[in-house]
């Protein structure tokens, strides 16, 4: 039996992408960023606030960095744990000496479960953007959109009351979504989404309910994917980091402003043994004028002045 | 199926006829970049799923996607640097949705070679008159958008059936990329008896394998690059051999990549015997020069 004759028809074979939700474009062909002082790169630190519950369901697929063990996996549910309790404390110091303005992503549940920690990060004035309930919770395919729209807005209303914020990024769990992920969130007051790694700089993605700005928040440079998925070292950690920021900062002096998207996990960095490369990192980067470290938000209101 | 794929005979590497590349050159040296395109939502091929998660695999489609708004075009400089012609793994069907890519590419003078019309869509399951047509419209879109004659095949997704190379020479092509075994290009046999050739396209230094599969650091990948080429042109003095270092734009083109991969370019071609050339360049110059030779040769080694 061959193959059904609609495998050799491709009804997307056109110009540009092969669905509607953004345009093709070139990075290089792209007018020029300018950051606030003409900074050349934007410093994005984002933080994931997680919490794994313990009875994970894993459907339709597992949480990344969830449990792996039959039930109940304590080694997990606890190193998880740690970052929320200890690690935290450990970036945040971090954060204070080298003058970062970090952004944090947090589940809701973890929110509710911990008011002590949400109230805690409200309270620095630092910027919190939606993570979804719990790691547990993925948008994903085939979702369905009154259940995928309750958990959107369980969310960020739990986010908003507790934060006073008025919350407007959002990191899917897993950076996963469904068809109908992005004009949910538009229709819950969402500016902008990190799911989408495509890119190294903003742009501009459509929705039926209107634009939303993708912020791409890179895997690749992510702490759990470096050190956890592709187990390098915690000094290979900071030699790619360092690498990275180096090659995006002589970019930017030819091709304007670049942002230099860092996803970290108090659970991954915030242990005793790793924490001092993120501050290494930090010291390299911040050591070297022109770098603008901002939230997301300003980030994102930067870029999109520029757009015009 | 087969237990062996009846493609090539065993030829052990001692001594072989020698080659003789252009200029003395001891090791022809390639790179091939994959300009790929990958659907969001392709068509189901009962054999192979094309993504792990429910669609829309925003992970998988975005990293893929991250090559042609990012990476290509990073890449295309630092070769320009070193004066490397890139030869094209090309998913066809980016001449239709990419068009400004091609262009950069044609401006350079690089080679167009098939990887198929979609990295999404499979030869696992094709009967011959399906799989020939595939073949045969990604090398006609390539010959429409670019005025080239397609000489080489990767198989999309490395997806064959026992047919691929036999359809593949039969269209007019002269090279293979799809096997592993050997530093020289080798005869391969295809049904319509034609001069057809593996050229050595190295899953080792490939950098979605080094990256992805084997969890190579960035600047390791650089040393093992050089590892390799070092050793090459040790043995090149004796017959000439070929080093292909295989590129992904969402791989090799992130900012903590690029640089390593670009230190272990410059050492590359600051070598004086260095052939750097094109896939279609080394096959044409092994069946003008060697392949005859090397038929006798396997031939006479049988026993």
């Amino acid at each position: 039996m061959p193959l059904d004759p609609s495998y050799l028809e491709y009804p997307h074979r056109k110009y540009g992408m092969d669905h509607d939700h953004y345009d093709w474009s070139m990075l290089v062909s792209r007018k020029p960023v300018k950051w606030p002082n003409n900074a050349k790169i934007a410093l994005w630190v984002n933080v994931s606030l997680q919490y794994f519950p313990l009875n994970q369901q894993g459907k339709p697929f597992p949480p990344t960095g969830g449990m792996t063990t039959a039930y109940p996996d304590l080694r997990h549910y606890t190193l998880r744990e740690y970052g929320n309790r200890v690690g935290i404390f450990r970036l945040l110091k971090a954060f204070d000496e080298y003058d970062i303005a970090p952004t944090f992503a947090v589940n809701a549940q973890l929110a509710e479960r911990y008011p002590y920690l949400i109230h805690k990060l409200a309270e620095r004035g630092d910027e919190i953007i939606g993570h979804g309930w719990n790691m547990d919770t993925p948008h994903y395919g085939g979702q369905d959109r009154t259940e995928e729209a309750t958990v959107i807005e369980r969310s960020l209303n739990t986010l908003r009351e507790m934060t006073g914020q008025r919350v407007e990024g959002w990191l899917s769990p897993s950076k996963s979504q469904s068809a109908n992920t992005p004009e949910l969130l538009v229709n819950n007051g969402v500016k902008y989404m990190c799911d989408w790694i495509n890119d190294d700089m903003p742009y501009p993605f459509r929705t039926p309910a209107g634009e939303i700005i993708a912020m791409p928040l890179s895997t690749e440079l992510e702490d759990r994917f470096i050190i956890q998925a592709n187990l390098h070292s915690e000094s290979e950690y900071a030699d790619q980091i360092e690498d990275a920021f180096d090659f995006l900062y002589e970019e930017a002096e030819e091709q304007g402003g670049r942002m230099l998207a860092l996803s970290i996990h108090p659970w991954m960095l915030g242990q005793p043994h790793r924490i001092g490369r993120l501050e290494q990192v930090l010291e390299y980067i911040t050591g070297r004028g022109d770098v603008w470290s901002a939230g997301a938000s300003d980030i994102s209101a930067a870029w999109q002045k520029g757009q015009g | 199926m087969k237990e062996d794929p009846e493609l090539f005979d065993y030829w052990p590497y001692d001594n072989r006829p020698k080659i003789e590349w252009p200029n003395g050159a001891r090791v022809a040296f390639w790179v091939a970049p994959n300009i790929e395109f990958y659907e969001l939502d392709p068509a189901v091929n009962p054999h192979r799923k094309a993504w792990p998660r429910p669609v829309p695999d925003v992970n998988g489609y975005a990293t893929r996607d991250y090559g042609n708004r990012v990476g290509h075009m990073r890449m295309m400089r630092v070769l320009d640097r070193y004066g490397v012609r890139g030869s094209i793994s090309l998913s066809t069907a980016l001449c239709d949705h990419h068009p400004e890519i091609i262009e950069l590419c044609k401006e350079r003078e690089w080679e167009f070679f098939s990887h198929g019309i979609y990295n999404t869509r499979y030869t696992y399951g094709m009967d011959e008159a399906q799989e020939r047509a595939m073949i045969e419209d990604a090398m006609e879109t390539i010959r429409k958008h670019t005025g080239q004659q397609c000489s080489g095949y990767l198989a999309p997704a490395l997806t064959h059936t026992d047919i691929t190379m036999d359809l593949f020479a039969e269209a007019g092509g002269i090279y293979t990329c799809d096997l592993f075994h050997d530093d020289q290009p080798t005869p391969v046999k295809v049904r319509n008896g034609k001069k057809f050739v593996s050229v050595p396209y190295s899953l080792e230094m490939n950098d979605t394998i080094v990256y992805a599969v084997n969890k190579i650091e960035p600047r390791r990948y650089g040393e093992m690059i050089k590892a390799n080429f070092d050793r090459l042109y040790e043995e090149g003095k004796e017959s000439g051999v070929v080093m292909c270092v295989p590129l992904h734009g969402y791989q090799v083109s992130h900012p903590h990549r690029l640089k390593a991969f670009e230190e272990a370019l410059e050492y590359i071609t600051g070598h004086s015997d260095v052939w750097v050339t094109t896939g279609r360049e080394i096959a044409q110059h092994f069946i003008d020069n060697n392949y005859d030779e090397a038929i006798a040769d396997i031939k006479a080694k049988a026993s």
